[in-house]
């Protein structure tokens, strides 16, 4: 039984446009049988955050491709992606690479 | 893709990207005139912020050019109102100060006053060889060395003011006096509304965009422009040409250097570093950027060529992690050799590139059939086309 979560969640590059331009969340996830990995994360975005338009951000059970996702500042490639398992006061940035140079 | 970096030696490794970039092409002289292209966006961003760097190192590694920055506000022709416009210009101007270099400020409605001559691709003065390169670098580092001497200059190190021209930035901003008149956002408006698909509002953006860029660099001297087109960018670009026809100027719309406007070179010193690179190193370093809605903002997939083929190749990508870079080595490989008895021809009004024409049409079947036509009697016409 996992308990709840604080987590930051942040958007940039644009992406916050899909959420009423509010870059920065803090997020308190709920306690859950299974502990809170990034996958639940994107589903719990899609539901409660994403404002319009999902799928510019989510494609899959995954990000859109050209969103980075950074996990307390690391490449989330680095730490196993959908699978990382979410700790207390974790920060999750996604930027988007698709607007503009 | 596929290393892992540490953030001091990503650091290491992106500023060193962007040097050996301008290094290996050896355009750009010292003290010569450039004019960086910002549009607010992260690719521009990080690439002034490394132009910045680059001119506050110490002598042996510092970049010697001199350099001012335009930003083109193009809300007209996005649609935006007023307030959001003046709100991003806020923005803007407030980054722009920073820097210490002049920064025009031109609004895309300007487009309208761009005399004539925008079109016309100025005499080229040859490209510098290798041999005068060192030369004029030599000859710069020596009137250096003679002003040190003198003790007319201060240490390197000293404020950006010394390295500079001599008028103060504030003087230089050359910021418009107000909005522009609204008869001129209207007409632009409504330019951009007549056209009908995405792709050709895009590339419509695009041309009057770089005509207006060019302008601004004639008028204040510059003689390059750099504009911060990422590996993935080109990539993207490339393939996007390739659909809208354009494959036979795709050297000069992807390389390094694009000539074709005769006495201003666009250069693309990024275009080494992928889109994930520039996210993350503004990220971890605070680079400054301004986020600007544009006119593909919330596009959804299919709604132009441009769109499409980012999706594309970026989805390629995820799975086939070398696949931009792949695209962008084709790119590179690419040769600018005009085609034979065109190097003087008619250019296109739009793009500047030569007329990709060939007078004797002799690849199509009209073409074939009309040179016939001079020998052998019209064929007699058996049905209604």
């Amino acid at each position: 039984m996992a308990a709840p979560l604080s987590v930051e969640v942040e958007f940039g590059g644009g992406a916050e446009l899909l959420f009423d331009g509010v870059k920065k969340h803090q997020v308190t996830l709920p306690g859950q049988e299974e502990p809170w990995v990034i996958r639940d994360l994107l589903v719990w975005i899609k539901k409660n955050l994403l404002k319009e338009r999902p799928e510019l951000f989510i494609q899959g059970d995954s990000v859109r491709p050209g969103i980075l996702v950074l996990i307390n500042d690391a490449d989330w490639e680095l730490l196993g992606e959908l699978d990382y398992q979410l700790q207390d006061q974790d920060s999750i940035l996604f930027i988007s690479t698709l607007h503009g140079g | 893709a596929g290393d892992a970096f540490c953030r001091d030696c990503f650091r290491a490794f992106y500023v060193h990207k962007f040097r050996a970039v301008l290094g290996k092409n050896r355009l750009i002289f010292p003290g010569e005139k450039v004019l960086l292209a910002w549009s607010g966006g992260p690719s521009s961003s990080s690439m002034v912020w490394q132009v910045l760097e680059g001119l506050s190192q110490d002598s042996a590694k510092r970049l010697r050019f001199v350099p001012g920055v335009v930003y083109v506000d193009e809300g007209a022709a996005c649609g935006r109102s007023r307030e959001d416009r003046a709100k991003t210009l806020t923005d803007v101007r407030q980054i722009l100060q920073t820097l210490g270099f002049p920064w025009p400020i031109v609004t895309l409605e300007e487009v309208f006053a761009l005399p004539p001559s925008v079109l016309r691709c100025s005499a080229q003065d040859p490209v510098g060889t290798m041999g005068t390169y060192k030369v004029a670098v030599d000859s710069f580092l020596q009137q250096q060395r003679t002003l040190a001497a003198e003790g007319l200059r201060g240490s390197p190190s000293s404020a950006q003011g010394e390295e500079q021209p001599s008028q103060p930035c504030t003087q230089d901003s050359q910021d418009p006096v107000g909005p522009p008149p609204a008869a001129q956002t209207e007409a632009l408006s409504q330019l951009f509304n007549s056209v009908k698909t995405l792709t050709a509002k895009e590339e419509l953006l695009q041309t009057l965009r770089t005509h207006l860029i060019l302008h601004v660099a004639r008028t204040h001297g510059y003689s390059k422009v750099m504009t911060g087109d990422s590996c993935t960018r080109l990539a993207i670009k490339l393939m996007t040409c390739l659909a809208l026809g354009r494959g036979a100027f795709l050297a000069w719309d992807t390389g390094f250097s694009d000539e074709r406007h005769g006495d201003v070179v666009v250069v693309r010193p990024m275009r080494e570093h992928t889109l994930k690179e520039v996210a993350f190193y503004n990220r971890l370093f605070a680079v400054p950027s301004v986020f600007t809605p544009a006119v593909d903002t919330k596009a959804s997939e299919k709604a132009s060529i441009h769109r499409l083929m980012e999706g594309f190749l970026l989805r390629l990508q995820a799975q086939f992690p070398s696949t931009v870079s792949t695209v962008y080595r084709t790119s590179e490989k690419l040769v600018k050799a005009p085609r034979d008895g065109c190097a003087a021809g008619p250019r296109c009004l739009l793009c500047m590139c030569s007329l990709d024409v060939d007078s004797a049409d002799s690849a199509t079947a009209f073409g074939a059939q009309t040179q016939d036509f001079s020998q052998t009697p019209p064929p007699t016409p058996r049905a209604k086309a």
